[in-house]
């Protein structure tokens, strides 16, 4: 297979530096933290048995939310914190990436080491502990001289198994703003890039089998007492420690940073604006897979400079509209709003919409003489739909619904990528597709038509944060995409980035979309 | 034995378990003099080692006193007074992730003497319980026959050059001719280092050979006291019993070596 001399390989390696070393910096920042915190916390409770029981019990109830829900709710958490450190203490922080990471991991790597710890303490003999006391130790040094060390292979083997899991969850965390080794899984995911995945993947499990190896190290070098054991193992940590530190400080602080969300169309338009800016002078580096409630808050907050959304997103989300208006009445009010109320710039539209759409096989419409939603809705007790994550709980569905009275015998959630294959291959019979989808040409797919214009307009809008507003550099250098990029030139793209191939690469369609929207030559 | 003054006092001391449900040492009042050896017999549940546990605060009376020197050991500061009563625990109780020498010398290291002595110190103790020091100076616990164990315990007790020593059945768990040896070697080292000794044990032949004086505890409660002599001399039916075995084993050793020749 040409699988290993795939230059998507070269792609994923360039990118490793970054987002490994970020990676460390998360995982050992987040496990440094639990650590701290749940070290001593297993000290005071091991031998108050109300306190140990409630600790483990939020641990465990801690481990049992999935790690992906548990960094994102830490989003929210701090950012209202952080308004109110404004408010009251005079300074804010960023509740985005880095710190809502490492408070969500710590606490994700709180059980195995208050467990263990916990254990291991009591599993010390009660005849030693004893001895400890009649030939005259404090209890403190009965802890320190005894006890910990008796316990310490239970204890290590906790540090370890929190150590694999933060590592691994830490993957997690791209989606509230963090680089790290996700980032090649996010984007290999949205863009059916299976190099990427599978090389994040590696890397992660490498990263974890690594540190897990150099902890069991110092660990048997404590049991052995061999010193070179120990300082081998402590020095290989802390050398991983400095490398990941290196490229951050070389990094340019300036830089303007390009956000994404978790979709393939917003992995290509976030390598148009970043080559865009480069192209003109302008560093600037992407904060790519963010989630759509992470990445409106990053940009008020100033953690991110600019992104593409779409207006009636915006509408729904931001404003908390369910009117709909025309086009260019709902785009002045949402710039005006948005504007006034979180200085957010709209700086204007791209050109096409990625509206949601219902979308089924063209051969099935034909033969049902189904051309509308209206016309859907008389067959739709005999069908089954399938939507993204959020769709179905999205305002927009609860207005077509209303509005052509659909009842349909089966709702399913999908990864959007894989909707327009089911649909085509009638594992369900609608889709609540994107408009701006290749898919829908590639799998010969039809758009259904909203005569009552229950689906708000979703033109894609470049916005940029409250602090770029007045950058003229910035308004310049993306000037030229605005109104440029058409709903056939955006099909295309997004049909290009979602083949398996090399050139499939965000980078790749993005250079690919420049052209064609009419580069100066 | 009423005009020294003694060096440990039991005065009407009693101690409960349980809240109360189980009175482990129930109004014991016993003295011992200095250089004094004391058994204490009794069968498992009979008190014994909570009344030892007592005498270096491991454990705090309900009521009544313990003295030692006639301080009222409640005054004194619990560490220090461990640190200068040596103990012997049952089945040795050894720090099994320190060597020979580490577990020996943990008392002066708690008390910051400097290293060389208590190298000095370890070294000397070796020879005076019989270990070898080349050999087993850096072994494990685990590395040790359960004899060499209680002799590292015996000398463990001994490092910080105590006055008192208290031991909890040290040789219970030795195959009978290990525990004779040591139980000799042991009564030497009372005599040679002017020890006061209180040792508690189940086996009334063993403080029969060894102790000056035994103490018969039954259900928390002191049944008699005194020489073996005193012991047999009393009518109490629970100290005749205990009295049977070493009898009986004296009465056969008579008729299997009737010539008595030197044991």
């Amino acid at each position: 297979m040409m699988l290993w001399s795939d230059p998507r390989w070269t792609d994923a390696l360039s990118h490793l530096p970054d987002y490994l070393g970020s990676h460390i910096r998360v995982s050992l920042a987040a496990l440094t933290l639990g650590l701290l915190i749940s070290f001593p916390l297993a000290l005071v409770a091991r031998n108050r048995p109300r306190l140990r029981g409630t600790l483990l019990g939020f641990a465990s109830i801690v481990q049992t939310v999935p790690g992906l829900a548990l960094l994102a709710l830490f989003y929210p958490l701090l950012l209202a914190l952080a308004a109110l450190s404004a408010q009251w203490l005079g300074f804010s922080f960023s509740a985005f990436g880095f710190l809502p990471s490492v408070l969500a991991l710590a606490l994700y790597s709180m059980l195995p080491v208050l467990r263990n710890t916990i254990t291991g303490l009591q599993g010390v003999d009660a005849a030693i502990t004893e001895a400890a006391q009649g030939v005259g130790m404090t209890p403190r040094q009965s802890l320190l001289m005894v006890e910990l060390p008796l316990a310490l292979p239970v204890i290590m083997a906790g540090i370890r198994t929190a150590a694999v899991w933060v590592i691994g969850t830490a993957t997690l965390s791209t989606p509230i703003g963090q680089t790290s080794l996700g980032n090649h899984i996010f984007a290999g995911l949205q863009t059916q890039n299976w190099v990427f995945v599978l090389f994040g993947c590696i890397a992660a499990a490498a990263l974890a089998l690594l540190v897990d190896g150099l902890l069991a190290l110092i660990e048997t070098g404590v049991q052995r007492r061999s010193r070179i054991r120990i300082i081998t193992g402590i020095l290989a940590v802390l050398a991983l420690v400095a490398a990941a530190l290196v490229p951050s400080m070389s990094r340019a602080r300036q830089a303007y940073v390009v956000g994404a969300k978790t979709f393939t169309e917003q992995y290509i338009l976030a390598a148009l604006l970043t080559d865009r800016l480069q192209a003109n002078g302008l560093p600037a580096i992407q904060r790519t897979g963010l989630g759509s409630n992470v990445i409106f808050d990053a940009l008020a907050a100033g953690d991110i400079d600019v992104y593409v959304d779409y207006s009636g997103t915006l509408w729904a989300n931001q404003l908390h509209r369910t009117d709909i208006k025309p086009r260019a009445e709902l785009l002045a009010e949402l710039g005006e709003t948005l504007a006034a109320r979180d200085k957010v710039t709209l700086l204007g539209q791209l050109g096409f919409e990625n509206a949601y759409a219902l979308v089924m096989p063209r051969k099935r419409a034909e033969a049902l003489g189904i051309r509308s939603i209206t016309d859907l809705a008389a067959h739709a007790g005999d069908m089954s739909i399938a939507g993204d994550y959020e769709f179905f709980s999205r305002p927009e569905w609860a207005g077509i619904r209303k509005a052509y009275g659909l009842d349909f015998r089966q709702q399913r959630q999908m990864q959007p990528d894989f909707m327009y294959a089911a649909a085509a291959s009638g594992e369900v019979d609608v889709i609540a597709g994107y408009t701006s989808d290749g898919l829908i040409a590639k799998y010969d797919l039809v758009v259904l038509d909203d005569p009552k214009h229950a689906i708000p307009p979703y033109d894609a809008v470049v916005l940029l944060s409250p602090k770029r507003a007045d950058d003229a550099k910035l308004r310049a250098a993306l000037q030229p995409l605005l109104g440029k990029i058409d709903i056939s030139a955006m099909r295309e793209a997004n049909l290009r980035a979602s083949g398996n191939n090399a050139a499939s690469s965000a980078a790749d369609v993005a250079n690919w979309l420049w052209d064609r929207i009419g580069a100066p030559h | 034995m009423s005009d020294v003054a003694p060096l440990i006092a039991f005065e009407h001391v009693g101690k409960g378990f349980d809240r109360g449900r189980v009175r482990a040492v129930d109004d014991v009042s016993l003295t011992i003099r200095a250089g004094e050896f004391l058994a204490i017999v009794g069968s498992s549940g009979s008190g014994k080692t909570t009344l030892l546990r007592l005498a270096n605060r491991l454990i705090a009376p309900d009521h009544g006193v313990v003295r030692i020197d006639g301080e009222n050991i409640a005054d004194s500061d619990p560490i220090a007074l461990r640190r200068r009563i040596g103990y012997v625990f049952q089945s040795g109780g050894l720090f099994p992730h320190m060597s020979v020498a580490d577990n020996i010398g943990i008392t002066p290291r708690l008390l910051r003497w400097p290293a060389e002595e208590i190298a000095s110190r370890v070294e000397a103790l070796m020879d005076l319980v019989r270990l070898d020091r080349q050999v087993h100076r850096d072994r494990f616990p685990h590395q040790l026959s359960g004899g060499q164990r209680q002799r590292v315990g015996v000398a463990r007790a001994l490092a910080a050059k105590p006055r008192i020593v208290l031991m909890d059945e040290p040789f219970g768990a030795l195959d009978p001719l290990t525990r004779a040896a040591l139980a000799e070697d042991y009564r030497a080292l009372h005599q040679d280092l002017d020890l006061t000794t209180v040792m508690i044990t189940h086996d009334m032949a063993e403080a029969v050979l060894l102790a000056d004086r035994i103490a018969v505890m039954r259900g928390g409660q002191l049944v008699a006291q005194g020489t073996a002599a005193d012991l047999a001399a009393t009518d109490d039916a629970y100290v005749d019993e205990l009295l049977q075995t070493p009898r009986r084993q004296a009465e056969r050793l008579q008729a299997l070596l009737p010539r008595g020749s030197a044991t």
